[in-house]
């Protein structure tokens, strides 16, 4: 009986996640298909099976109807240009809430902390208002420079930081090694799973955010990809269209889904094993 | 005891310099970009402008009243309640059975979890333009197979009865692989000998699942919870993709109707005391988890 009980439910559990997995699913196949599809017109819109020869003519169209090239580049420039700023401050930061005695520390926590539900996106109004007045308005520079500080990345710098013995740190002192040195040569190479689980994060977050750029950029050269397919899908309602979608989806999604697929493990592990308890 | 408190009174003035020092690029960016725009937000909050670069007339509450006066922003206020809990308490769910059921790792798991993991991955906003063609009337992807099945389903985003849990569907799809990776870490936590001792007591699945895999996932549970609300919260992408907040205001949540009343309506006053309603459910999520979080990032650990 009781093997019974702790055999079965364990297995219907499984079963069950594989179905919603295969649920889970569904939309990717769809805007798959959907992509590859020459007529995406009328009722075969809903077909989940191909019953076609693929063609690119959707992907011709998207490519040509919206600047995506450019869009990838602005894109690149507003995540990376994001990440490389924020290794140094999250950097510092970190190292001072790890290692640093002083007072005004539990204020400057708590400081720091807030930001950590204020998004720049929820104060969209003021900081609008701020980027403008630096002169950063229709700017990636003014997309970019309130993110520039992170309490996320902070504290997880900080918990990374926190693990490294300490002994490192006054082996390295008792040599005559500066603050930036062991910063370098010790707690930056230690810390390096930290760091590219941090990069991840940053990263994907602002590849795929939208509602700031869209506040921030007025010309249309400077749209990231987020605030271009947005436009595109807009400028392309309608149920005929929904192959050209789907293949512009497809193209604006593409470079992360295939980054994901290259480093899955990377991926999944630095995501779970952040520094979050 | 004098040579003491001047050895302690000197040193750490050093290294509190030191300190300041490296939290400075932080904290100049926090100032610009977090702390002065609450002060800023505050200010306009209490003031009213006419036209954009006119003068500020001081206004006191009015914009509160008027605020709360607007049944478009109490219907946000409501359909964001609805919204935050009924997306994050399900897919919280969703994501712990995600990662019970996936926490062994072998080929096909890793399979699996990638799967549920890929929605996080899309942009929002192309995830709502997928789902917009999913939902679209007879030919959708979900009407035109309820349809073979013989069912009719309801004007997903034309009802203003069915539009925001249709948005909702859309969300919890979004994040639930999202918070499975927190689970599937928190999950490591739990040890295996905890299991093997309750399996030889005859504790059946969910006998293990009440009194050991809970209580040590409580903390995760918790942090899961916090951040999801303090998320949902401040995204609104597919709002703007799937319906602009109709039909008549079933799908508008605070931070669009802030972005209508700043973009759209240009009322800044409005928009401001609007940012501040959202500044003070945000506020209250921390408060009332402020342990939780500073258990996860270990202010509190020695």
């Amino acid at each position: 009986m009781s093997v019974a009980n702790r055999e079965i439910s364990p297995r219907l559990g499984y079963g069950a996640t594989l179905a919603i997995a295969a649920l889970w699913m569904v939309p990717f196949i769809w805007m798959l298909v959907a992509a590859f599809n020459p007529e995406s017109v009328g009722a075969g819109m809903a077909s989940l099976v191909p019953r076609y020869i693929p063609t690119l003519a959707n992907f011709a169209e998207a490519w040509g109807s919206a600047d995506f090239p450019r869009y990838t580049l602005n894109t690149m420039i507003i995540s990376f240009g994001i990440l490389a700023v924020q290794l140094v401050t999250v950097t510092l930061a970190g190292y001072v809430f790890a290692r640093i005695e002083f007072p005004g520390r539990t204020i400057c926590f708590y400081l720091f902390l807030l930001q950590l539900m204020l998004a720049p996106v929820v104060l969209m109004v003021p900081n609008l208002v701020m980027v403008a007045k630096l002169g950063l308005y229709d700017s990636l520079l003014g997309v970019m420079a309130p993110y520039f500080a992170s309490a996320f990345g902070t504290f997880l710098m900080r918990q990374a930081f926190k693990v490294i013995p300490r002994e490192l740190e006054d082996a390295a002192l008792i040599d005559g090694a500066n603050v930036w040195q062991r910063i370098g040569f010790i707690y930056l190479p230690l810390a390096k799973p930290s760091l590219i689980a941090f990069s991840i994060v940053s990263v994907t977050a602002h590849w795929n955010e939208f509602l700031w750029p869209l506040m921030v950029i007025n010309s249309p050269d400077l749209r990231p990809l987020t605030v271009g397919l947005a436009s595109f899908t807009r400028g392309a309602e309608g149920a005929q269209a929904w192959g050209v979608i789907a293949a512009g989806t497809l193209l604006v999604s593409a470079p992360l889904l295939i980054a994901f697929a290259l480093f899955q493990r990377a991926f999944v592990n630095s995501f779970a094993s952040s520094g979050i308890k | 005891m004098a040579t003491q408190w001047r050895v302690a009174k000197w040193r750490p003035r050093r290294t509190t310099l030191l300190a300041f020092a490296m939290l400075a690029p932080s904290l100049l960016f926090l100032a610009l970009f977090t702390y002065w725009p609450v002060v800023e937000v505050a200010w306009q909050a209490l003031h009213n402008q006419r036209k954009i670069g006119g003068p500020q007339v001081f206004v006191g509450l009015d914009n509160f009243l008027k605020l709360f006066a607007d049944a478009a922003f109490r219907k946000a206020l409501a359909n964001n309640l609805v919204y935050a809990f009924g997306t994050v308490v399900p897919s919280l769910v969703l994501a712990l059975g995600f990662a019970m059921a996936l926490a062994k790792s072998n080929r096909v798991n890793t399979l699996v979890r990638a799967l549920f993991f890929l929605p996080v991955l899309l942009p929002l906003v192309a995830a709502a333009s997928i789902f917009l063609f999913l939902f679209l009337p007879n030919v959708g992807l979900l009407d035109y197979h309820l349809a073979k099945l013989a069912l009719s389903g309801p004007n997903w985003l034309g009802d203003p009865d069915v539009a925001l849990y249709s948005i909702m569907g859309l969300t919890i799809w979004k994040n639930a692989g999202y918070y499975m990776l927190f689970f599937l870490a928190g999950l490591q936590a739990v040890p295996a000998d905890a299991y093997e001792a309750a399996i030889l007591d005859g504790a059946g699945p969910w006998q293990r699942l009440r009194y050991i895999t809970l209580p040590y996932l409580k903390p995760t549970i918790g942090f899961v919870l916090v951040i999801g609300l303090l998320n949902v919260v401040t995204q609104v992408d597919h709002v703007f993709v799937l319906t602009k907040g109709g039909p008549s205001d079933s799908t508008n949540l605070l931070l669009f109707y802030v972005y209508q009343q700043a973009v759209e309506s240009y009322d800044a006053g409005r928009a401001a005391a609007g940012t501040l309603v959202m500044l003070a459910l945000l506020l209250a999520i921390t408060a009332s988890s402020l342990r939780t979080l500073e258990r996860s990032f270990g202010e509190r650990d020695q």
